[in-house]
């Protein structure tokens, strides 16, 4: 701790000002972490100065976990637990991961989530991407010298609620605050559109490793306003690895491979694609266990040719989305490219076909999701930027739904719904004296309850014994600014809240999360009970200095009594997180949060009629003139 | 202005049909701008609670507002014309021949593949809510002839559903 701080003369020494922010690009095949530093977003390198650290996970026996470059490098060594691509993984079961059988892993039959049997234990995709943001949190920690106050983290547009929930899970495994879930396309409309000071209507279009997004938004005066967004959650640049791998086990006419020269051959397969960006041919080499010999050469053209299906695929979505965007692609002003495997010439010619138009490369694809993200994450952390201040408005990928009579989809919440949003819908009971209910939660377009994913079952007990057909049940479905689903339920006649038990098709329960944390922390120092704790404190200090923040500036909507309340929570909930019990600082930030409930309604209140009266002196103004 | 504030008083909008919809647009970026979670990331936890609520509301609000069915449909709820109760009156032979008229016409246009004669029927119908909506206009908003008006709408309600029909049409034969 701190005794001294030397400061400049007239300067300020507010240790708070500065509040340290990241953005994490949690990738399928590398992930990036930024920071914005003097104004300016930057990617924080290695020890090594490189920016990137490979998505790749190798545990060992001992039940350590080795992230990036080492375990990239030794994936054909021990290929079984040397996890790459997990973000293919998140929230899906095993019947929806394409290619599974040419996949080297071990994987345990348990319905939901997929999970994996390592060296290490058996591992949910959750645990797996946790190592990789550790591994970025301790990379930022080192470099900036300092607790961080939380991060954003991108996932693609066209995530579900599933794959969402679990990379929130996964931050929070590794001891993150999640300030906020970005789109991937969103957060690099973000560094490109404050970078260029660019109005107007903007495609962008996303290819990563694993994951294609399409997102179309309009830029006007600070605002980020997404219109539609589309996509494929499972294509990606790893697809084009494997055309790569099928064409060559059919030329070089290769018997079933052990998985050792299977990952072998597939890291030759990306080093030829990544070769061909810029050189008209590329040589593939490889030497099998078997003694074998793979010596070929693939060419442009035939590069093209076997991925001209992957190419088209990616432009479904486009049309789609510039469909529900109510617009056509000559209305397009320009078109950004993110993610490395946009570097491909064949995508690059499509998008440029399609739009008819030149491409927009100037930010490097690799980098511009993080940069994006960490502009973001200073801005949410309240640190004041030298830019205007910019608003995101985004939308839900997907439509959400209830299953209704004979298997077919009700939809609750269409696609494209700028979020946060809510919708209601009103439920009655089929039986005399029925207390009980079960909903069943989907997310899809499709018309069958089959043909869409199950996100979850709730079940609502405690409904009043009526008679059928009486209770008239309130259901509320409730997206936040993560774009993560919530439901509250209750019953309008009587009042009485339904309690609602939320069974994840394939998320994890809040018990799993907490066994994992206990798991994780393990071999560390402090515990699960301390660090709870900690996060208590910490919750409690934010609380408290929001809270003061709020009465420096509003005091006057309060009279004297309330005023006095206020303080005295402030206090008895300065003195509880002093102290190490975790439940009395609890109480005591419940306390506060009950007594600033009708001071955050006055304030809210404030804030809209000053910018609407705003509005009106502006107009008056312009008038005039 | 709390919650239950209606959707024009949110915006300070007068109630009206018609409605200057940029002026709309820049009002609700304004009004979305302080009350959005991403101005309360770090607040305490009931003001991030009031903010997801405010913010949804706002966008409730510019969604029914901004288009004008919606815009219809909640001035008549606001005047106490309930569309729903009133949606089991048989709507008048003529109209319901003329809806199935339209109807064949996609299908047959939709089977052929006919994808220019989809966007033929797709741009008169479109002219024609245009006109239907002028018409709204004017009884809402100048005659306060509710009931009239709650018929218009109703009638206004199926166009819509064709609309989007013929643009479901349209982008199937696109894939």
């Amino acid at each position: 701790m701190a005794l001294f701080q030397i400061a400049e003369p007239g300067a300020s020494a507010a240790p708070h000002e500065h509040k340290l922010a990241i953005g994490i690009d949690l990738g399928t095949t590398n992930s990036l972490v930024a920071t914005v530093r003097s104004g300016l977003a930057v990617c924080l390198n290695d020890e090594r100065g490189r920016p990137l650290l490979p998505s790749v996970v190798r545990y060992h026996a001992d039940g350590s976990a080795e992230v990036g470059y080492e375990a990239q490098r030794n994936q054909a060594i021990d290929p079984r637990h040397t996890i790459v691509s997990v973000k293919r993984f998140m929230g899906r079961g095993l019947q929806d991961i394409a290619h599974i059988e040419a996949m080297p892993y071990d994987f345990v039959e348990v319905p939901g989530m997929v999970k994996l049997r390592t060296h290490a234990g058996i591992k949910s995709p959750v645990e797996v991407s946790a190592e990789i943001l550790r591994s970025l949190k301790a990379r930022a920690e080192a470099a900036l010298g300092g607790d961080l106050v939380g991060a954003v983290i991108t996932v693609p547009a066209y995530f579900d609620d599933a794959q969402r929930q679990a990379t929130k899970d996964a931050a929070r495994l590794a001891g993150l605050n999640v300030l906020r879930l970005l789109n991937e396309p969103t957060a690099a409309a973000i560094a490109y559109g404050l970078d260029n000071a660019a109005e107007g209507v903007y495609a962008v279009y996303d290819l990563g490793g694993g994951t294609f997004d399409i997102s179309i938004l309009r830029l006007t005066k600070g605002v980020f306003e997404v219109l539609a967004t589309g996509g494929d959650s499972a294509l990606g640049g790893d697809d084009f690895d494997h055309r790569i791998y099928c064409w060559v086990v059919e030329q070089a006419k290769l018997q079933p491979l052990t998985p050792e020269d299977a990952r072998l051959l597939m890291m030759r397969c990306r080093e030829a694609k990544e070769f061909l960006t810029l050189n008209p041919e590329a040589p593939i080499t490889a030497r099998l266990s078997t003694d074998e010999m793979v010596d070929l050469k693939l060419d442009v053209p035939t590069f093209a040719a076997i991925t001209q299906t992957l190419v088209s695929k990616t432009l479904q979505p486009v049309k789609k989305a510039l469909r529900d965007a109510g617009l056509h692609s000559d209305q397009v002003k320009g078109v950004v490219m993110v993610g490395g495997a946009t570097r491909m010439p064949q995508i690059q010619r499509a998008v440029g076909d399609f739009f008819r138009q030149e491409p927009l490369t100037n930010l490097d694809p690799d980098k511009v999701v993080a940069l994006g993200a960490a502009t973001q994450a200073n801005l949410l952390a309240g640190n004041k930027t030298g830019k205007d201040d910019w608003l995101l408005l985004d939308v839900i990928p997907l439509s959400l739904g209830l299953e209704t009579m004979g298997g077919l989809t009700e939809k609750v919440i269409p696609r494209n719904a700028t979020i946060p949003t809510a919708r209601a819908q009103e439920f009655t009971t089929f039986k005399d004296g029925q207390t009980a209910m079960a909903i069943h939660v989907v997310q899809g377009e499709r018309e069958m309850v089959a043909d869409c994913r199950s996100l979850a079952r709730f079940e609502l007990r405690g409904i009043p014994p009526m008679v059928a057909g009486a209770a008239r049940i309130r259901v509320t479905f409730q997206v936040d600014a993560d774009g993560l689903l919530s439901v509250a339920a209750r019953e309008q006649t009587t009042g009485v809240e339904a309690s609602v038990t939320v069974k994840p098709s394939y998320g994890l329960s809040d018990e799993e999360i907490a066994g994992m944390l206990q798991d994780s922390l393990a071999h560390a120092r402090d515990d699960a009970m301390t660090r709870a704790l900690r996060e208590a404190q910490v919750e409690a200090e934010r609380m408290i200095e929001a809270t003061e923040a709020a009465l420096a500036e509003d005091a006057h909507l309060l009279n004297a009594a309330e005023q006095e309340k206020i303080r005295a929570s402030i206090a008895s909930l300065r003195a509880a997180a002093a102290g190490d019990n975790r439940r009395t600082i609890n109480i005591a930030m419940d306390d506060l949060g009950f007594e600033t409930q009708e001071f955050a309604h006055r304030r809210m209140d404030q804030s809209i009629k000053k910018v609407l009266a705003g509005r009106k002196v502006d107009e008056i103004k312009m008038g005039e003139a | 202005m709390d919650l239950t504030t209606d959707f024009f008083s949110l915006f300070e909008l007068s109630r009206a049909f018609r409605l200057n919809v940029s002026e709309l647009d820049s009002r609700f970026r304004d009004v979305q701008a302080q009350v959005h979670p991403d101005r309360f990331a770090n607040a305490s936890e009931s003001e991030r609670r009031l903010s997801m609520q405010w913010a949804t509301r706002v966008n409730e609000a510019y969604q029914t507002l901004k288009k004008p069915l919606g815009r219809a449909r909640y001035l008549l709820e606001l005047a106490g014309h309930d569309l729903q109760a009133e949606n089991n009156t048989a709507m008048p032979a003529d109209f319901l021949i003329e809806q199935m008229e339209w109807r064949e016409a996609v299908m047959e246009a939709r089977s052929g593949g006919d994808h220019h004669e989809l966007e033929r029927l797709h741009n008169r119908l479109h002219g024609d809510v245009a006109g239907r909506y002028d018409e709204v206009g004017h009884l809402l908003d100048d005659e306060k002839d509710f009931a009239l008006a709650t018929d218009r709408v109703r009638r206004l309600m199926f166009l819509e559903k064709l609309l989007s029909e013929i643009d479901d049409a349209l982008a199937s034969l696109e894939n």
